[in-house]
This record gives C-alpha cells, structure tokens and sequence, in this order.
C-alpha cells in the first residue's frame, strides 16, 4: 500500500505524455539490447537460417516460366538454384541476391514446357530447402488485352449477371403468388444465404490456408467477417430509423433486396475469382455444361433478392404501391451479378489469395448479416400473420432453398 | 532437424470445378461464338520454341545450375586425380607400411553454386582423401573424431573383425587406429558404419581405398570418381547428385586428356537413397574390371550400373579430339547433377 502510494506520488508528477513515452522509451532499450547483447545467443547453435518462400504466381509465358515468390518468413532469403521436372534448370532473378523479409522477386526460367502437361518446379535455397510452384496445365496465362478482357468479362456475366437477372425475372410470379406464399419464399431466401454462408465459409478456409502463415488468413477473413457484419448492423440501424420515419415499407424492402444482392454481389466475386484463376492456371476445361451448372446455381439468388421486394400485406390504408422500378431491378441484378465479372478479371490477371482471402471474409460476414435481417422480417410477417416462425409451410421454404442450392451445386463442383 | 523442410505450398487449384475435363473449346462457342480465349488455351504451339537450354550464361550446354561453386574451398578436378600414399616407411618382406591421419569433422560445404550442405567430413572433405597402396602393405589408419557424433572407419576387403569399423565407436573426442594388410587388389570404399547407417554415410563419410596389384597396373591417366548424391530437405530423397559431390562440375570444367591415352577410372558408387546409379561414356566403350580384383576385363560396354557399395575400374582410350559426355544413364541423376565431360586434345 504504502509503496504504491509513492510510486504514485512521483509519476504523477510527471506530465501525461512523458509517463506515456516511458514504456515506449522501455521497449526500445530492449530491442537494443536484444540487438547488441543477443541474449537467445544460447538457444542459436549454429542452426541453419528459417527460409521461407512463398510462391504469389506462376506464368506460364512463350518459351518458360515466370514464378513471382514472396519471403514470407523472418529471415533473409538466398534463392541457389531452380529445378523443373526434377532437373536443374538455368534461370535468372529479378531482382538477383538476397530477399529480404517479405522482399518480392521474379524469376524468369526458360524451359521447353509442353502444352497441357502439368509441370513442377522446385525453388532451391542456399540452405537447400525446397520450394514448389506448379503449372498444374500448361498453357500460356492470358495476358490482359482486350480480347481478355472481354472474354473474361463475359464468363463473368454468365456466372453472375445472367443467372440473377433470370431470377429476378420471377418477381411478377411472385408477387401475383402473393402473401400467402411469401412466408415461403423468405424461408427459400434464408435456405439459400444460409447454403451461400457454409460455402463461402469453407473457402475462406480454403483459401486462407494457402495463403503464407505470416499473413494469418483465416483469422484475417474473420475478421473482415466480423467487420462487415457490424457495419451492415450499423447501417441498418439508420436505415431503420429513417424508414420508421417515413413510414414506407417499400423503401425498406428495397433497402434489405441491396443488402441482399450486395452480399450475394460479394459471394459472387468469390466465385468469379475461381472461375478467372482457374482458367488462367489452365485447369480448366471449362466446357459450357459448366458454365450452363452456373446459371442454375445462380438463378436461386435472384428469387432470393426478389423476395423481400414482394409487398406484404395490400389495402392496409396505404395506397396501392407501383413495383419497384424497371431501374430499381437493373441497379440490383447488377449489384449481385456484376462482382464475379470484376472476380474473373482480378482471378484472371491478378490473382492474389490475400485480395481473395479478404474479399471471401467480406462476403461471410454480408451473408449472415442478411440471414439475419430476412429472418427478422419473416418474423415480422409470421407475427403479423400470427404464425408461428418456423411454420411447416415456412420450414418447407428453408428446405427447398438449401435443396435447390445443394443439388444445382453438383453442375459446378467436380 | 528431421521435420519434413519442404512445406507444402498448395496453389490456386480451389474449386475442383476445374479439373472437368472437358474442351475449352465449349466456352469458347458459347462466348457469341467467337474464340475470345483462344490464345490462352488452343491452337497452342506444342512447345515453345525460342528458347536454348542454357543459354542464359551462352554454353549452350547441359550444365542445369546458374553460376559455380568457391572453388578455393574443394576443388573436384584436384580431387580427381589425387591419390594419397600416405606416410611410407619400410617394413618387412620388402613391403612398406603406411600411416594416415584422417579426422572426422562436421563441415558445410558447397553441393552445386550457392546451395551448401551440413556435411561429415574425412578430413574436411566429401568424398574423403583417396587412399593408395599396394597389395600386401601394411596399412596404419589413425582416425581421429572431432565432431559431435560417434563414428568409424569401416573398409571393404580382407581384415580381421577387429578392424572392420563396426566397434568400437568413436566418440567424440576419441581417437583409435585401424591397422591391417591391404588386400585383395582392387577398389575398395571405406564408410563410417555407425547407426543411422543412412544418415551417416549419405552426410559425406565415405572414400576410396585402392589397392594396387603387387606387379601395379600399366601407365595409365589415372582418376578417381565417387557417384554421390545429397538430400538437402532431409526427406530421405536426393535434390543433388554429382561425381565428386559438385553438380555439374566436370560439365563446367571438362576432365582434359590426350587422344589416345589410356584413361582408368576407379569408380565407387556411394549414392544414398537410390537403389542403383550409373556411369555412361559417350561416343567410346571401356573395359569393364568389376571391383577391380581381376587383371582380366569383365566385358567391353558403353554403360555399368552400380548397387550402393558397388565399385568397378573402367579402361579405356578416346580416340578423337573433342568432348565426350559421361553421366549416370538414371536420366533423373543426370538432369540433377550427374553428368560431365572428357575433353580429348591431340
């Protein structure tokens, strides 16, 4: 007690910002100890230097390979010799010598690939690890020209836009079906997100492990997750406010089907960038079966944007509502559709798991953000209907939205 | 130090969508019909064709590795042809008594330019000193161990249990002295034989011991070459395989001989891991003398593989100038180190 007091007494007479450096001033010393004394000295017997190389891209190019690495861990890098096939291969580096930590360099190898094999290259450090790069099927990698670009765009549009669009175009049907079926199809629209929210969530997986370990991508993509979903939550709150004073509920409705199709627009870049990486690394054989399995998978999200957009109950002293407008139903298939063109071009390109990583994690916090909102207004609509949430009919909803999504899966995952 | 050192780097290949093996064609027809993608995946040239294997650095030859190893540390051209007599003095029956000094000692060295390895060493070097002798000598090998480890000598031919390298061990710090008569003739390996035999021998303790017959052999260039290899990820597979552990290093810098003169290798394979290794004379034939125990050749042939242990003299002459190729005929060891040249000049 005593000693606490003086220890009080005295830092208190130091101004506020001094008594904040001291810590400050305490780290540095040790670090400088650390620098000049080495006090781990006793634990470094002559062990060989930690490498690490991670592989960002492979190039397949006209007449060999061009293999940008990163130094992914703590220690500098020496990169001796480069191996294709198993056999020592010439090469140069760009820049040569020594990677610092997280140093980027180009390696440029010239090899007699042979078109459609798949060829394995192994990276040789000074310690004599190795590292691998793969061109899993070897063919050139586009380079971004417009005859790229446009192609790739275009796989865009068929996996993303088309598919929404053509769901969109239920919405009529589902609005002549009314309110007795829109507890249904609010249930299909939760099945749907919440069969996007497993498959998104285990590609974050994915491709957050394959990103190098200094880069923490799972945690990364949680925690992108985790922001996105706060700040959906925040903005919702305003909107919320802002409707209640208003006191339109189509406005609402078009606000949540912009959530909707904005998380759904975040789950498509995702898959876009499969599609555009995969093509680049010549893994696929991408035949329009697949690209068709893609229209079907996708056409799903359009109901579900559709759905909170369907008026829920008419004649209650309001006027009669126009629908939503022709540009309100463009602005939104564009939304959901138009990412998985900006995802096969960034796959296409400019693959990068960190982008990917981070985007994928967007995308998992946006969908549970409007799971949670499409239920709160299937809640709203079971209590005005006074039914219970999970009805059989709306029970019946969440099972054909998962099923549908499931079975459409099978045209698109090998 | 035995954790797998070569982490796995997955790539991209997320969504097995893609491994569907149908033509990118199909995509193509469905993009408005026209072959917008085309350049990245069909009407592809079969290979690609502007590009020479090595001629980044202009030799145009076969030398995979960029750049050459500090020649000043272990030079494999002044470990080609040097044989150690030893200390010689005088014994009985005429013959001589022979005295070495070896010492194991850890050391890293360098397998191919830039690449260095945690070796055990005889005497600092991998393979370790060539030992020369007679048939008959008196052979005194006094083995000193410095490094960490226990080791031993263990020689291949006639000795007594005594002496043949298996007890005692050497421990760190010990020394003991391995003394028997050299026979038969031949080329024999010497080898630590210390368990892990694998992790012992393939970390570099091994050399060559040759016994000469009594009467000698005729004049000859005479060359000492030891098939070796070296796992650098100490995942009990091999990244490097040499002659005299350098890759590449009689591909850098040709062997020179004269047309026409007798040329005799005493060759050991000590290749770790692999069942077998090769040695393949281009454009030429040698006489075969397996283990080099007979003064009567085994066969002519162009090409002798080698189990782990196995160790042959080849003979033979080149009878044009110009280069000639030897490597290991396991393609894979050529392309990873294990290929050189014979340079004949009139």
């Amino acid at each position: 007690m005593f000693v606490e007091k003086e220890v009080q007494g005295a830092s208190s007479r130091l101004p506020a910002w001094l008594t904040g450096l001291i810590p400050l001033l305490a780290i540095g010393l040790l670090v400088l100890l650390f620098g000049v004394v080495n006090p781990l000295a006793l634990f470094q017997n002559n062990l060989p230097p930690i490498e690490s190389l991670a592989i960002d891209r492979v190039r397949v190019v006209e007449g060999g390979f061009e293999v940008a690495v990163l130094n992914s861990g703590p220690n500098p890098v020496r990169i001796a010799q480069v191996m294709v096939d198993d056999a020592y291969w010439q090469y140069s580096s760009e820049p040569a010598g020594e990677l610092p930590r997280f140093g980027r360099a180009t390696l440029r190898i010239p090899y007699p690939w042979i078109y459609s094999e798949p060829h394995r290259i192994l990276i040789v450090t000074q310690s004599g690890l190795t590292f691998e790069a793969e061109a899993p099927v070897a063919t050139l990698t586009p380079r971004p020209g417009a005859r790229e670009f446009a192609g790739y765009g275009l796989l865009g549009l068929y996996v993303g836009v088309i598919p929404v669009t053509l769901g969109l175009l239920w919405y009529p049907t589902m609005k002549r079906m009314g309110r007795k079926w829109l507890g249904f199809i609010l249930a299909l629209t939760v099945g749907l997100l919440v069969f996007l929210l497993v498959d998104t969530f285990l590609e974050v997986l994915e491709v957050g492990a394959e990103l190098p370990g200094v880069f923490q991508g799972v945690p990364l993509a949680l925690f992108a997750a985790l922001l996105t979903w706060l700040a959906i939550t925040a903005l919702s709150a305003v909107q919320e406010r802002r409707h209640a004073a208003l006191g339109g509920t189509r406005a609402r409705g078009v606000f949540l089907a912009t959530l909707i199709a904005l998380s759904i627009g975040l789950h498509n870049f995702g898959e876009g960038l499969a599609v555009g990486a995969a093509f680049a690394l010549g893994e696929a054989a991408l035949g329009s079966f697949l690209v068709i399995g893609f229209i079907l998978h996708n056409i799903t999200e359009g109901i579900g944007i559709a759905a909170p957009l369907v008026p829920g109950r008419k004649g209650e002293g309001e006027p009669a509502q126009a629908g939503p407008s022709f540009w309100t139903f463009a602005g939104l298939a564009l939304i959901a559709g138009f990412p998985a063109v900006l995802g096969t071009w960034v796959g296409g390109f400019a693959f990068s798991p960190l982008l990917g990583t981070l985007f994928l994690g967007i995308g998992l916090g946006a969908i549970w953000q409007v799971i949670v909102e499409v239920t709160r207004l299937l809640q709203r609509y079971a209590e005005r209907e006074s039914a219970p949430l999970v009805s059989w009919v709306n029970l019946a909803g969440f099972l054909v939205g998962l099923a549908v999504m499931y079975f459409t899966a099978f045209f698109v995952k090998f | 130090m035995n954790e797998p050192r070569t982490p796995e780097r997955k790539r991209v290949n997320r969504r097995d969508v893609l491994k569907l093996g149908v033509a990118a064609g199909a995509v193509t027809a469905l993009i408005a019909g026209r072959p917008l993608l085309a350049g990245t995946a069909h009407d592809q040239p079969a290979a690609s064709a502007p590009m020479r294997h090595g001629d980044e650095n202009g030799h145009g030859d076969f030398s995979g590795t960029v750049g050459d190893v500090d020649l000043a540390q272990f030079d494999p051209t002044q470990f080609l042809t040097h044989f150690d007599w030893g200390q010689e003095t005088n014994g009985e029956d005429g013959l001589s008594v022979r005295a070495w000094e070896i010492t194991a000692l850890e050391k890293e060295i360098e397998i191919a330019p830039g690449v260095f390895f945690p070796a055990w060493t005889y005497n600092g070097q991998v393979p370790g000193p060539t030992l020369r002798c007679r048939e008959g000598d008196w052979l005194r090998i006094h083995f000193t161990n410095t490094s960490t480890h226990p080791h031993t000598i263990h020689f291949h031919g006639f000795h007594p249990p005594a002496m043949d390298g298996i007890e005692p061990l050497i421990g760190p710090g010990e020394s003991f002295t391995y003394e028997f008569k050299a026979r038969p003739f031949g080329v024999h390996p010497y080898h630590c034989h210390v368990m892990s035999l694998k992790k012992h021998i393939h970390k570099g303790l091994y050399g060559t011991l040759i016994i000469d017959p009594p009467q000698g052999r005729a004049p000859a260039r005479e060359m000492v070459m030891v098939m070796n290899a070296f796992d650098t990820t100490f995942d009990n597979e091999n990244e490097v395989y040499a002659v005299n552990t350098v890759a590449f290093h009689y591909m850098k810098h040709p062997i020179q001989v004269k047309v026409g003169e007798l040329i005799r290798i005493y060759l050991t394979n000590m290749t770790e891991f692999d069942l077998v290794n090769s040695f393949h004379l281009h454009a030429g034939m040698f006489h075969l003398y397996r283990t080099g125990t007979s003064l009567d050749h085994y066969e002519l042939t162009d090409t002798v593989t080698m189990g782990q242990g196995e160790r042959a003299v080849l003979e033979f002459t080149l009878d044009e100038p110009g280069k000639y190729m030897f490597h290991a005929h396991q393609s894979e060891f050529a392309e990873l180190g294990w290929t050189g040249f014979l340079e004949a000049s009139a």
